[in-house]
């Protein structure tokens, strides 16, 4: 379920009493619902499902996993020779 | 959209400019049909046969096999970013032809236009149709048209058939795959059906993507230039490139191994596509072509489409192998193996 | 696209099977949770190149899988009402009620709008005053919010042409059934992560401590569902078994606040029928009392629905992990793509559909083979 796509969040706006914005997704902009995340702000980056924002995404995390992700390598390094998987 | 046409130019403006939209009468072979035809069809796709105004057309064409193609054209929306109905009725049949390795000569055309439709929409959808004959080198020698009542119609409906003449030597089709061939695309995918979806009612979304919608026998010349071993071209139109490899697969009796990181794609219909939790692969295409040569000819060939202007994103993306006939595979970015299968229906946004 | 394609690297996609086949000495059984990560593992082929040791089992959260029949059947009634316009997500297109589909009522003359979120829908309505206007609103705890905020909105704006067939299914207490069924074989789940966006995972402790399983909130990209594997083998390794967000950019424990309280105000909870599964108490959403007037269910009748399975689908097995889609006769046979019996075979991320469309019926190592490295 649950098809959230990321983007960066351009525009804030009110319609008709409810916050919205413009979220730009890889170049491709679209109308998003905002309601849920009083606290955006232009330039931050949110996940959007069925043109809600439901939550803003931590760039911290994200570095933070990025990183962790990266060590792994320099540890396989340490470890020399790896383990192979099965063959694809 | 439709932009103000020029009446100037027709021989006889005045009885159109009595009728802002078709009425039913223009397609009932009277006194209105007759000025449709000569006050607006005639002047746009202006050449000796269509002005003879005869019940069919009369051609001389050079020796060779005839190639002969027709398709209808219901797009919905009529006009969208980088087309309309017009080039895509023109394109698609020149380009079906050009498939063939046939020269595209002749086309028809026929409408089936809804009671109501503005003149000047119509107008706009034939003076398209008039650039992009001429742009493909193609003439549109004969026609008809046809008013149906308001709500039967969703505007215009579009048929256009074509000839053509194959020369001798060219011996090409869907069938003629063989393993070991070069799989080669000429371009992007995706860009037309993302370009029409972003002014779907209920899924729009502002961009910039444009149809490439584009007549494709320049680049088919510009490959048989390069080497007479092609083995199959394909345009891959409804259904994208996932639906004419498959059909190529079958029909070949082969299997297609794909490289999903060699497709290209551009990062705005990818972001699209992800957006709908659609799939590029599965994306119309109406400007683009995949040939699978020889192995010894792919690099004349890849080249040969990089240096033409719609073949300037041209690339190799897989292989023809003997194994797994009739199924279409690829390998993933991470390293996997995903089958591609023929897709039941047209693709569906998604939100799971 | 930020975000997406640094959790698509093909390297350190390897570089994680390598640590995760590292770690793993004994065999385990994982359920990631939600259809979205069934799509994405066999989509990028993750189950092919996984340690031997690890099984996946497909979990039932795919909500156009387990949107209860009767539904399906009430949502086709209403649609093929005339005057109504009816507008759902695509998913739903395609799914098999007890006799036709939505396509087929588009084709007897229905009028029927696909719409990427419930606000077309309310646009919809504005727009055609004249007109009945109907939205499906299915899906988890995810697409909840969304649904709600047009319920809500309608009210606001006193829109009498437009009302919502809710069917919303509820990830815990799924987890739970499937804890606590004797045929149960999952050791440790990855949770879904953009339910738990939404929900936060302040209701997992209580389940991963009952039941003696690691969950881990786990996300979507090919590393992020590597990365929760990875975790759950660690914990499952050491003997632990605790909540652990691997999802850390889009997923808090409290999760999202508003929502949560939108949610609160427009539904109540339910008891739920799970298509193939069966009613699993208190797992649903429905409308409360003070919005019968946008609720689909009331405002049209549809009562006397007589709802028939096909006696053939097995889609109930494979939701609960206890089959195989391959394992079913059907499969591939009476069941594909283009003659669905049942949900599982048409959803995008249905098991069934994922393993026909992306060829499991072939042998893997048949598979590898038919695609030399380039």
């Amino acid at each position: 379920m649950c098809l959230a796509v990321p983007g960066e969040v351009k525009e804030i706006y009110e319609a008709s009493g409810t916050r919205m914005g413009r979220v730009n997704f890889g170049g491709i902009t679209k109308e998003v619902c905002l309601a849920y995340l009083p606290d955006i702000a232009v330039g931050d980056y949110t996940i959007v499902h069925v043109g809600f924002a439901i939550s803003r995404i931590d760039e911290e995390s994200a570095k933070k996993t990025l990183q962790m992700f990266h060590d792994l390598g320099i540890l396989e390094e340490e470890l020399n020779a790896p383990l192979p998987v099965r063959d694809p | 959209m439709s932009s103000e046409i020029d009446f100037s130019g027709w021989s006889c403006p005045l009885p159109l400019r009595d009728y802002p939209n078709i009425v039913l009468g223009h397609g009932g072979g009277g006194k209105l049909s007759a000025e449709l035809v000569e006050n607006l069809f005639v002047p746009a796709f202006r050449n000796s046969v269509i002005e003879g105004l005869g019940d069919s057309a009369v051609l001389r064409v050079p020796p060779g096999r005839l190639a002969f193609s027709t398709d209808s054209y219901v797009v919905r929306p009529l006009f969208f970013p980088g087309g309309s109905i017009g080039e895509l009725a023109v394109n698609g049949t020149v380009n079906d032809l050009a498939m063939s390795g046939a020269h595209p000569l002749y086309l028809s055309v026929a409408f089936i236009i809804e009671e109501g439709l503005p003149m000047a929409t119509l107008g706009e959808i034939v003076e398209r149709m008039r650039i992009a004959a001429h742009l493909a080198g193609v003439q549109i020698v004969t026609g008809d048209t046809k008013v149906v009542e308001k709500g039967h119609g969703d505007g215009c409906f579009v048929n256009t058939a074509g000839i053509g003449v194959v020369p001798d030597g060219r011996e090409i089709g869907p069938g003629r795959a063989k393993p070991g061939d070069v799989v080669i695309v000429s371009g992007t995918l995706g860009d037309h059906g993302m370009a029409v979806m972003s002014v779907r009612e209920g899924l729009q979304f502002d961009s910039v993507i444009q149809s490439d919608s584009a007549a494709l026998n320049g680049m088919v010349e510009a490959i048989f230039a390069a080497s007479a071993d092609i083995h199959v071209l394909r345009d891959p139109t409804r259904g994208g490139l996932a639906s004419s490899l498959n059909e190529i697969a079958a029909q070949s009796k082969v299997g297609i191994a794909l490289s999903e990181e060699n497709l290209p794609v551009k990062s705005d219909v990818a972001a699209a596509c992800e957006l709908l939790g659609m799939d590029p692969i599965y994306v119309a295409n109406e400007g683009k072509l995949v040939a699978i040569v020889d192995e010894s000819s792919a690099e004349r060939v890849l080249r040969a489409m990089r240096h033409h202007p719609l073949g300037s994103d041209a690339a190799v993306i897989g292989t023809v192998i003997a194994e797994r006939a009739g199924m279409l595979t690829a390998k993933t970015k991470i390293g996997g193996t995903r089958v591609i299968p023929m897709q039941i229906g047209e693709q569906l946004p998604r939100i799971c | 696209m930020k975000y997406l394609n640094e959790f698509r690297d093909g390297e350190t996609a390897q570089r994680l099977f390598r640590e995760i086949g590292r770690i793993t000495t004994k065999p385990w059984a994982l359920m990631e949770v939600c259809g979205g990560q069934t799509h994405s593992i066999i989509r990028n082929g993750i189950d092919q190149l996984l340690s031997e040791k690890i099984e996946l089992i497909h979990g039932p959260g795919c909500p156009v899988c387990v949107t209860p029949l009767e539904m399906i059947d009430k949502a086709l009634a209403i649609a093929a009402k005339p005057g109504v316009i009816f507008s759902s997500f695509g998913d739903m297109l395609r799914v098999p009620g007890s006799q036709k589909d939505l396509f087929r009522i588009k084709s007897e003359g229905g009028d029927i709008r696909i719409v990427y979120s419930p606000l077309d829908a309310l646009k919809i309505a504005r727009e055609n005053p004249g007109r009945e206007v109907v939205f499906f609103g299915i899906g988890f705890e995810t697409t909840a919010p969304a649904n709600a905020m047009a319920v809500s909105l309608a009210a606001k704006e006193k829109l009498r042409n437009f009302s919502v067939l809710i069917s919303h299914v509820l990830v815990p207490p799924a987890m739970e059934a499937i804890m606590s069924s004797s045929i149960n074989r999952v050791q440790g789940f990855l949770a879904a992560g953009h339910v738990c966006s939404v929900m936060g995972y302040w209701q997992y402790p209580a389940l991963a401590e009952r039941f003696n399983v690691p969950i881990v909130i786990t996300g979507f990209e090919p590393l992020d569902v590597l990365d929760g594997i990875r975790r759950a083998v660690i914990q499952l390794e050491a003997g632990r078994h605790e909540v652990e967000n691997a999802y850390g950019r889009v997923v808090t424990f409290e999760g999202n606040k508003p929502a949560q309280e939108m949610l609160e105000k427009v539904f109540h909870v339910t008891d739920r029928v799970w298509r193939g599964i069966g009613m699993i108490p208190k797992s649903g959403w429905s409308l409360r009392a003070e919005y019968r007037d946008f609720d689909a269910e009331y405002k049209f009748a549809v009562r006397n629905i007589v709802t028939q399975e096909s006696s053939l689908c097995r889609a109930g097995e494979v939701l609960q992990g206890a089959i195989k889609p391959t394992d079913c006769a059907a499969f591939g046979k009476a069941c594909t793509p283009r003659s669905p019996l049942g949900a599982t075979m048409v959803s995008s991320e249905g098991a069934c559909a994922a393993y026909f469309n992306y060829g499991r019926f072939v042998k893997v190592e048949d598979l590898a083979t038919a695609c030399p490295a380039k």
